[in-house]
């Protein structure tokens, strides 16, 4: 045993979660801000300027 | 003599594979121009991701399934390997809904495409036999949960998740052996045939 | 050189375009630096969840009633797992689709028998004591039709069973040896004896749960706690974690049909959801080989979002 390193959560999660139910639809806020950043992560990744590479003359 | 030489296995292979894959396919230094947007990143965090899962579990595996539940330390390596497959599902779900955009099976790359959604489904499995080697409440629960679908189809007889033993060693020899080897032939492949060209809009024939 | 029509889904065009440097090590190492710092940071703010596990200890000790009724279910043979049929026993329908049922042609392969398992062989295990071995020896000796006549007025009786002092009393006299089995039995449970006795049945190590589980789960005791949790079927619960973690969310579209009807109606359930699953991920694993469905990024257009740079350049 290694007790005392002090790396328990900041953030406590261990508590009786939250959900959001619509109809049939019933998820955890967990899940949901996960499934959220996803799209976002994938919009960011399709419209987020891509660095360096206008205009660029091949090497090869 | 170099006829012999040439019929062996070993330079026969050896030269397949050299032909197929060249070192500088292999580790390329250059790439097309059109491979400019971020959605490209999130092959590669999957790999990351994949490498930080598999280092996590070594040191997890170093003092037993049950070592985490009784240290910080092994608590928080449990927490890293959590979280590392969480961004693992994540940039891997990011990554084939890039690639299902692009349709990046397009010219003679099918396989990649085949490969990538089988390495999905033995990552789906490869989680859940963690879920249930966690020798907790979760893994209880979501063994007895989820022996009724498996044993719907039959087979839950011989893959039974509620013995312990079978799906802590699925988890951590069975599976990751399979995730890295098919991880492994989905970049070969993607570096054999390098990465798929934009559409088109005019093309109509193609050199057969 | 002969030509053939260009399959825009199948097909792509050569490129002839400019290459650009690209340098796949430092891209490779950038990530898993970021993804390792990530991980660590995240680790470090959230933790993860580890809900102690359940013993039949503990469930006998916070709810004996419910322990005690289960275990009369096991021994009457009228529990979930008595009656679940393949892999584990005869006894069920197994689940179908028309005649479709690779759960019956398996057959019988985990072979639990609750009766025994569960009660008679771990209370035959216990240390020699006059009315227990009394009520063993009249339970073993009796026919089965007597055996069920037990089972029935134990049924009839069991929702007024009680606990108290630590005793387990069941207001019948027509139960034969059963009232003196399971107060036994409960006794064994809340030392935490029965917890050892359905491990040690293959010997002395054990890496096998499959008894232990099946038993815990056929009490409400369990489900109450998963329920409290957000675990059970129809809570979406496969796709939940304990606390407030994010669980395996990639499960969504196989938790998403134990929503709807006919899946959540039907006694097959598990193998139309599961039939559902397969043909849909066989669709995905076979999409570059489908027409039609390989054209809907082509109409989606998502990539000209994606390959803007070059289409501008063109």
């Amino acid at each position: 045993m290694a007790q005392g390193w002090g790396l328990g959560a900041l953030v406590n999660l261990d508590h009786y979660g939250h959900y959001i139910q619509w109809h049939v639809i019933q998820i955890s806020v967990g899940n949901l801000i996960v499934m959220v950043l996803m799209v976002a992560t994938f919009l960011a990744a399709l419209f987020a300027p891509f660095p360096g590479r206008r205009n660029r003359k091949g090497a090869k | 003599m170099s006829t012999d030489i040439e019929r062996q296995w070993t330079s026969r292979i050896r030269h397949s594979v050299v032909d197929k894959l060249p070192p500088d396919k292999l580790l390329p230094d250059t790439q097309p121009a059109y491979v400019a947007s971020w959605i490209y990143v999130f092959g590669v965090t999957t790999m990351a991701a994949l490498a930080v899962v598999i280092a996590t579990g070594c040191i997890l595996a170093l003092d037993g399934p049950q070592w985490w539940h009784s240290s910080t330390l092994g608590h928080y390596i449990n927490s890293m390997h959590l979280w590392s497959v969480e961004i693992f599902f994540f940039a891997m779900v990011v990554h084939l809904w890039g690639k299902f955009s692009m349709a990046a099976w397009r010219g003679g790359r099918s396989m990649t495409w085949v490969t990538g959604a089988v390495t999905f489904l033995a990552s789906i499995l490869a989680g859940f036999t963690g879920y249930v080697s966690q020798t907790n409440f979760d893994s209880q629960w979501i063994a007895t949960q989820a022996k009724d679908g498996i044993n719907s189809t039959g087979g839950g007889a011989f893959f039974n998740v509620l013995n312990l033993g079978q799906m802590l060693m699925w988890h951590i020899v069975l599976l990751p052996i399979a995730a890295v080897v098919l991880t492994g032939l989905h970049v070969v492949m993607v570096r054999i045939r390098g990465v798929v060209p934009p559409f088109e809009d005019t093309k109509t024939e193609v050199a057969a | 050189m002969t030509k053939k029509a260009f399959r825009p889904d199948v097909d792509a065009p050569e490129y002839k375009g400019a290459y650009v440097p690209y340098d796949i090590i430092k891209e490779g190492a950038i990530a898993v630096l970021v993804v390792f710092i990530l991980t660590a940071a995240l680790a470090l703010v959230f933790s993860s969840p580890d809900e102690k596990a359940v013993t039949i200890k503990t469930w006998s000790n916070a709810d004996a009633v419910d322990f005690a009724q289960t275990a009369g279910d096991e021994l009457a043979g009228t529990s979930a797992v008595a009656n679940y049929g393949a892999p584990y026993n005869n006894n069920g329908t197994s689940q179908h689709w028309g005649f479709l049922s690779p759960e019956k042609w398996v057959g019988v392969r985990i072979k639990i028998d609750t009766t025994k398992d569960f009660v008679i062989d771990p209370l035959s295990a216990q240390p020699a004591q006059p009315a227990l071995t009394a009520a063993l020896n009249e339970w073993n000796s009796a026919s089965s039709a007597t055996q069920t006549t037990w089972d029935n007025a134990f049924n009839k009786a069991e929702p007024n069973l009680t606990f108290s002092n630590g005793q387990v009393r069941i207001p019948t006299k027509a139960a034969g040896p059963i009232p003196v089995l399971l107060n036994y039995e409960t006794q064994m449970a809340r030392s935490g004896a029965l917890d050892q006795a359905l491990v040690t049945q293959s010997g002395f190590y054990t890496t096998n749960y499959t008894k232990p589980l099946l038993f815990i789960s056929d009490g409400t005791y369990f489900a109450g706690l998963a329920d409290k949790q957000h675990l059970t079927g129809s809570q979406w619960g496969m796709m939940n974690e304990t606390g407030q973690y994010p669980g395996q969310a990639w499960l969504w579209l196989y938790t998403f049909w134990y929503q709807v009807h006919p899946y959540s109606t039907s006694a097959s359930g598990d193998f139309l959801v599961w039939g559902t699953m397969m043909i849909l991920t066989a669709l995905m694993i076979l999409l570059p080989f489908i027409p039609g469905l390989r054209s809907i990024p082509r109409r989606l257009k998502i990539y000209r979002i994606i390959w803007r740079e070059h289409y501008a350049a063109e």
